[in-house]
């Protein structure tokens, strides 16, 4: 296959960046998206060129590293994918593919496609967890679980962070993540005793951070890789209202 | 030198007990003020990171991703084991004890294996108080699988994905202590070198990714969670960035480095596709439970559709050599047995090295809903890489490297011989003998960061208490940062020809075709001697682009390639000292007629920890003796 690329080029936080149009040709339709990236960056090497910087590192859909927003859409054409799992199958040769990285406020760029998500893991910090120390627990299976409840649970746990509901967003809102973490938590008997304080803390970190509100566009949950639910925004919601009206603490 | 596992005295099942009960405590207002650097946020070093916060230790952790969530734990597959017996099935921890030994071949120590199958039990606990949403049956209680190389069902999962949410309960717990303030992230960090003074681990020299900037870290214990070494090999399971350096950093700092020749060939992997592939991707060995693995009987049919092929045509080569087992062999036996039949000219596929993992029985038998309720998202997986759809055609798997069981050397403690220097997870040696069992490396990390190491440390910093907080100012700091930032400008400097990658793919073809899945003294004789060429070659012609003081990835892949150079040259000296064959170490020169590997006991029962001399191609041998006291040596057989 042979392909036109243009590539958002940006040296640091610092510095303006700028597309870039790259021509590349002997790409194979087995080739995933990023193995595609690393031959034009073993192509700009071998020209004594700077390489295009990425994230990346699993390489298998489940660290949440890479975030590419391709074609106008976070991971690409493909539902259901990362673009680690992209392949150029899903192109055509001639094609011209345009290559972006995460835009939102929250999400400054560190170099050409790479991104600083921190600010999710201080939503994680501000209440993404159960309190239990290490040797606290008791027997495992003196909590039984409902296997639906598990399930449901499990469907929410599986969000990799990627970060692709924010960029689909038009308002940057970080709202699919976090709910998928308070619904995965609080559905559970073990997360359901801290429930409230979790979610105002995580709403209010969410806040602080930069994300926008939500207005229920459902781009986030369209462009997931994971297909993460909006039934979660949903549940969140229902939970704050709840959460506001009745916990005595103010946090 | 004379190694002291510190193994305690005592009865198996009293070994831990007593060590627990006598060991000596720190007081919480000295915790306060001890500092401990955590390197590695996998289920090793967040697991550990989170309970010394939770102790009262003011603690440091380091990663090089973007957060502590994406370490390469979250790829593990396939499940967890725990010796809990809810299936009834027998299983207790002597068994769980008895199978890891086993399996490892005899080379690893009783004590600490016997000790992990014991806390294995708490680690479920502990996950399942975190919210971890394992795997449940309709009465709401917790459900099992049975991985290869058991004949119990111990194995915990969530779906295909135990890994991700094991190490997102790590992530959880770390979380909250990072917000309370008693562990501080280093995100984006790579550790460049441990600073040692007066002979202890006093901290680390670690480069900022993201401005290159280098920093220095003081305290008054290191702790090495950073992983395996498998990319030696450029091809395997393990994520792109997941690399040897701190390891290799603290072996040239003086800490022994322990049968690194032990690397595990993990049988069930996608082939590899074309010279392209930038890594290869795990199929799961949970899918042996109801894959059968097969190639034709006859090297005509290879080239068949395979659903073309009768019953009587195949060759379910594992159920017909490994009867008691079938399937369920070994990771190390499954691998070979795949190797001997393709080099029969009966492996399948384009390349003509995969062989078939068939579903097609499990699916009559217990419908396709059910399969795909226990396998749905590798069959994705496998579906999205390969075009094809495993409901309807087998797949195509080969073996591909997955695991290292080598690694730092430990004592009972996970202290290296460094004082103040302890290495949990995979990046040490410890518990898996020359083969891993599945399910055992995520026990393995977790029994570390959560039960082992929180206890054991005690034991170093009880002396500690009355060392003040380290100071990075002195001349031993200076001195390591500088060597650093040395070395990154040399590297830099070279600007010769060829990139990273060029000379990483050359690297891992040499240890992929002389020091894979078979070894023979001759080849591995030459590896050494190309090894070394290609070494010189990298350190006078390799090209980086950029320079230190700015976000620069390929310099990053070219100092951990520095490493692997050196490292690949050490497993070669390891595989050539070792004449026999044991677990995942084959030498096609100690086999059985039937080709089975052939243990000897009496001159290679220890455990090789290699000290470095100065010059990478003079390696320095110690043994540890492995002493049976509980377990009879036997030859492993699995028919
Ligand atoms: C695809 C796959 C599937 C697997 N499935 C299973 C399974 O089903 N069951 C099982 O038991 N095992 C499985 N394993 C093995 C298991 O996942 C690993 O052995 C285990 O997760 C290793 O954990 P760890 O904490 O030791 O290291 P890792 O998770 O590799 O973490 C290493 C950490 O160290 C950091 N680090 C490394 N070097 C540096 C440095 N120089 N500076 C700063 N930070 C550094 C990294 O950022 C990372 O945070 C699987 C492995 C693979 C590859
Ligand atoms: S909700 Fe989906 S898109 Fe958002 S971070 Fe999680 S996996 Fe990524
Ligand atoms: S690289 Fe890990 S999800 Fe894409």
């Amino acid at each position: 296959m042979k392909l036109t690329l243009k590539v958002w080029r940006q040296k640091n936080s610092k510095t303006r960046g700028r597309m870039e149009t790259y021509p590349i040709d002997g790409i194979d339709e087995d080739m995933s998206f990023l193995e595609m990236i690393d031959v034009l960056n073993q192509n700009l090497i071998k020209e004594k060129k700077d390489p295009v910087a990425f994230d990346h590192d699993c390489r298998e859909g489940i660290c949440g590293m890479c975030s590419m927003f391709i074609n106008g859409e976070p991971h690409g054409p493909e539902k259901g994918v990362t673009t680690c799992q992209l392949h150029m199958r899903s192109f055509k040769d001639g094609d011209t593919i345009v290559i972006e990285p995460w835009r939102a406020e929250a999400f400054p760029v560190i170099k050409d496609l790479v991104v600083d998500r921190s600010a999710f893991d201080t939503i994680i910090q501000a209440g993404g967890y159960i309190s239990v120390n290490t040797g606290n627990a008791m027997e495992a299976n003196a909590i039984p679980v409902d296997k639906s409840i598990a399930n449901e649970a499990m469907n929410a746990a599986i969000c990799i962070g990627c970060g692709a509901c924010v960029a689909a967003c038009k308002n940057s809102s970080a709202m699919l993540f976090l709910s998928a973490k308070v619904s995965h938590l609080n559905m559970l008997p073990q997360g359901e005793v801290e429930g409230k304080r979790r979610v105002l803390k995580m709403m209010k970190a969410h806040d602080e951070a930069g994300f926008g509100s939500c207005t229920n566009t459902g781009a986030c949950s369209a462009e997931c890789p994971k297909e993460i639910s909006l039934s979660n925004i949903a549940r969140l919601n229902r939970a704050y209202i709840a959460a506001s009206l009745t916990s005595e603490e103010s946090i | 030198m004379k190694l002291d596992s510190k193994v305690p005295k005592g009865d198996l099942g009293d070994k831990w007990t007593n060590y627990k009960s006598k060991v000596r405590l720190v007081a919480p207002n000295n915790k306060r003020r001890i500092e401990i650097i955590v390197v590695g946020s996998g289920l090793a070093g967040a697991s550990a990171a989170a309970t010394l916060g939770e102790l009262g230790y003011k603690v440091k952790c380091f990663c090089f991703q973007d957060s502590p969530r994406r370490a390469h734990s979250i790829a593990a597959q396939g499940g967890i084991n725990a010796a809990k017996n809810y299936q009834n099935d027998g299983d207790s921890a002597y068994r769980l004890f008895y199978d890891t030994i086993k399996g490892g071949d005899y080379r690893s120590r009783e004590g600490n294996v016997h000790r992990l199958a014991e806390v294995s039990v708490q680690i479920i606990d502990q996950c399942v108080a975190q919210g971890v949403p394992f795997a449940r049956d309709y009465g709401g209680l917790l459900a099992n699988r049975s991985f290869g190389g058991v004949q119990v069902s111990r194995t915990f999962y969530a779906r295909g994905q135990t890994g991700q949410q094991l190490l997102l309960g790590a992530y959880s717990a770390l979380s909250r202590q990072i917000e309370n303030g008693s562990v501080k992230m280093y995100n984006r960090h790579e550790m460049l070198d441990v600073v040692l003074i007066d002979g202890k681990a006093r901290g680390i020299i670690a480069r900022n990714l993201i401005t290159g900037e280098i920093e220095r870290h003081g305290a008054h214990a290191v702790v090495l969670g950073t992983g395996g070494y498998g990319n030696v090999f450029f091809l395997s399971t393990n994520a792109m960035g997941s690399n040897v350096t701190a390891a290799w950093k603290a072996h040239k700092k003086g800490a022994l480095f322990a049968n690194p020749c032990f690397t595990q060939i993990h049988p069930t992997c996608i082939p590899v596709s074309g010279g392209y592939q930038s890594k290869l991707t795990l199929m799961s060995e949970s899918l042996r439970n109801d894959g059968r693995v097969w190639v034709p009987k006859r090297k005509e049919d290879c080239k068949k559709h395979p659903n073309e092929i009768p019953e009587e045509d195949r060759d379910y080569y594992l159920e017909r050599i490994y009867p008691a087992f079938g399937n369920l062999v070994p990771r190390d036996v499954a691998s070979r047995a795949a190797k001997y039949v393709t080099d029969e000219g009966r492996g399948v596929g384009k390349t003509g090295y995969a062989v078939y993992l068939d579903f097609s029985t499990a699916i009559n038998r217990l419908g396709k809903d059910l399969i795909a309720e226990r396998y749905g998202n590798l069959f994705d997986m496998y579906h999205r890489i390969t075009d094809e759809n495993p409901y309807e055609v087998p797949m195509r798997i080969f073996p591909a490297v997955h695991y290292t069981m080598g690694g730092l050397w430990v004592d009972y403690e996970l202290s290296t011989n460094v004082p103040g220097l302890y290495a949990i997870g995979e990046a040490n040696f410890s518990d898996h003998g020359a083969n891993r069992l599945g399910a055992s490396a995520l026990m393995q990390g977790l029994a570390d960061g959560y039960f082992v190491l929180p206890v054991t440390i005690g034991s170093y910093l009880a002396d500690e208490i009355r060392t003040a907080a380290t100071d990075t100012n002195h001349p031993a700091f200076k001195k390591a940062e500088n060597e650093v930032k040395t070395r990154l400008e040399k590297l830099l400097n070279i600007k010769g020809d060829k990139s990273v990658d060029d000379f990483h793919i050359a690297l891992g073809k040499i240890m992929w075709d002389k020091c894979g899945m078979a070894r023979e003294g001759k080849g591995l004789k030459q590896a050494l001697k190309e090894i070394q060429e290609l070494r010189a070659e990298f350190w006078k012609n390799v090209f980086i682009p950029g320079d230190a003081h700015e976000f620069n990835p390929e310099l990053e892949k070219a100092g951990r390639l520095a490493d692997f150079l050196e490292l690949g040259e050490l497993m070669v000296n390891d595989a050539l000292d070792r004449n026999e064959s044991c677990g995942g170490h084959f030498r096609e020169e100690y086999k059985s007629k039937e080709g089975e590997a052939v243990r000897d006991d009496e001159n290679y029962r220890y455990v090789a920890a290699w000290g470095y001399s100065g010059d990478p191609s003079k390696p320095e041998l110690h043994k540890e003796a492995l002493d049976f006291e509980f377990v009879e040596l036997k030859t492993r057989s699995y028919k």
